[in-house]
């Protein structure tokens, strides 16, 4: 990225750190400023807008009891390719703002090959090397700016249709297909490890917060730098003082 | 639409010998014929369509020839074609009325994903109903001839409807209707081939045109609008596809992919829920009430079991 980007993105950064607030109580740790936050959300929106109006044109005899949300079947298809633009917009500057986290690492590498045992939750403590992203989250983010530069190419050779040669919009409404369903999947595996596979993770996107804990157990390496702690010591000592209120009596 | 075969007379009073006509069946295949080799270029149907089918009068483009517009548009569906081609080092000079073909396999309604908004008669007519129509486009790129245009306003698609509300009334297109040299005909599939075949082999015959033929494209099933043309070998001189095709995605893509990636999101969400089902949630470390046992044993017995 290069240094005007770069400043760019901390004025922007600081410029919503004043217009908004995030608490950090005892035991928690900051996650997820208010740009970062308010990014996310407008991606989400106009993502799901996307879907939703997606989905009446993808299968418009399967899905037309969606259309009457947008004003009718030809109103939904004309605000679909705004929504998308929108989407694209709003993922470009999370895109400037996580690209550095975002890099790809050995201990990445090392995630994707225990990915079977964090599916299937055979362990409760993260590799010490995992940093404020995951494995996992890396892939989502890289296969999101793969899809998005897709959607927008052939988006708007669609949106321009009249202007473009038969076959390549014949060709684009594949790939434009190929890249939601692969969206699709990313963002049902999504949902589910941001909230109901992991408890205490939905809060760092509204309230911008994780607690200690939640940190030195999914993401060590980033409880360390910021805490300058040893995510074990701390897991150890956390079960030494629970394990102390137990054996004490009431 | 009436049905003709409520008119057809089942019996005579004081009739000798069978009724006439009797067990004959009328053929519900309609077709236009163009004879592009007697077509003046006057224009006459391009007008009769626009009154017919009450479209605004509109601007036309001129480009150097004498083509009302370079394409038909969403309200102007009749467009002779005016191209200037040679033969034997003489200026030749092609006219075509263009407009939509109504395919026997039409690429525009295979391709649409709405239901209800492109439909088919029985008679050929390929009619598209806007009421269903969400504008998408797909018919456009659909369709192997370039017909449907979209309309900014409405935000639906629009073609040529073979005047089917005059056919419905056993009427011809306004079009036919208008033609002041014949070369315009309308009536069944095959009385129309017949007269195309016929009208071609003079040509070929008796006016030297050796490779005038009949344009009635088998890649789509054959037309609905047929054409008689100097050089059946080369339809491109005229603007026509010689092979016109429907992209294979309309057909594997439509009909096989996209409901199997529907398949696979819904099997998708089952398999997260299950997988908490299955597995749990993953919590914060060490929990407050420590796990005292993970995957039992005898898992069935310990519920049956009763404890000390």
């Amino acid at each position: 990225m290069s240094s005007s980007v770069d400043r760019f993105d901390s004025r922007a950064r600081g410029d919503f750190a004043r217009m908004g607030q995030t608490r950090v109580h005892r035991g928690e740790l900051l996650r997820h400023p208010t740009y970062t936050r308010f990014l996310h959300w407008s991606v989400a929106i106009f993502f799901i807008l996307s879907l939703l109006s997606g989905f009446a044109i993808y299968s418009a005899w399967l899905f037309r009891w969606l259309t009457p949300v947008f004003g009718g079947g030809a109103r939904t298809r004309a605000l679909h390719p705004w929504f998308g633009l929108l989407f694209a917009i709003f993922f470009l500057f999370q895109f400037i703002n996580w690209f550095g986290p975002m890099a790809w690492t050995a201990a990445d590498s090392k995630f994707t090959r225990r990915l079977k045992e964090y599916a299937t939750n055979r362990y409760d403590l993260e590799s010490e090397d995992t940093g404020f992203f995951n494995g996992g989250q890396k892939i989502y983010f890289w296969t999101i700016a793969v899809c998005a530069v897709l959607f927008l190419i052939t988006g708007l050779l669609m949106w321009f249709d009249h202007l473009v040669a038969r076959w390549l919009i014949v060709v684009s409404y594949v790939v434009h297909d190929l890249a939601a369903l692969v969206m699709l999947a990313g963002f049902i595996i999504h949902v589910y490890e941001g909230t109901a596979h992991q408890p205490g993770t939905f809060r760092s996107m509204i309230n911008g917060t994780v607690t200690e804990k939640w940190a030195w157990t999914h993401h060590p390496a980033w409880y360390r730098a910021v805490t300058g702690r040893d995510p074990r010591d701390a897991y150890e000592q956390e079960k030494r003082r629970l394990a102390e209120r137990e054996g004490r009596p009431e | 639409m009436a049905n003709p075969q409520m008119f057809q007379i089942q019996e005579i009073s004081a009739h000798p010998g069978p009724v006439p006509g009797a067990g004959t069946r009328r053929e519900e295949q309609v077709c236009k014929y163009i004879d592009v080799s007697t077509c003046i270029g006057c224009k006459a149907c391009e007008v009769a369509c626009v009154e017919w089918n009450d479209h605004p009068f509109r601007e036309t483009t001129f480009n150097d020839t004498y083509q009302t517009m370079p394409s038909t548009e969403w309200n102007y569906w009749n467009l002779i074609k005016f191209a200037e081609d040679s033969r034997d080092g003489n200026l030749m000079w092609l006219m075509r009325k263009d407009q939509c073909m109504h395919c026997e396999d039409p690429g525009c309604l295979r391709a649409c994903p709405a239901d209800g908004a492109i439909i088919k008669y029985q008679n050929g007519i390929v009619d598209f109903q806007q009421d269903n129509c969400i504008g998408c486009g797909y018919c456009i790129s659909g369709c192997p001839f370039d017909i449907p245009k979209f309309n900014e306003k409405t935000k639906k698609v629009y073609k040529c409807t073979l005047c089917s509300d005059r056919v419905g009334q056993g009427l011809e297109p306004a079009c036919i209707k208008s033609c002041p040299t014949g070369c315009l005909h309308f009536g069944t599939k095959t009385d129309m081939v017949q007269i195309a075949s016929t009208r071609a082999k003079q040509l070929r015959e008796q006016s030297g045109f050796a490779d005038a033929g009949v344009y009635d494209p088998g890649s789509i099933g054959g037309t609905h609008v047929i054409y008689v043309l100097h050089d059946i070998k080369n339809p491109e001189r005229y603007g026509l596809p010689a092979n016109p095709v429907i992209p294979p995605s309309y057909t594997y893509w439509r009909w096989l992919a996209k409901p199997t990636g529907l398949m696979l999101a819904v099997v998708g969400v089952a398999a997260v829920f299950f997988h908490r089902v299955f597995y749990g949630p993953k919590m914060p470390q060490p929990e407050d009430l420590p796990v005292v046992e993970t995957r039992p044993e005898d898992e069935i017995d310990a519920g049956r079991k009763e404890r000390p």
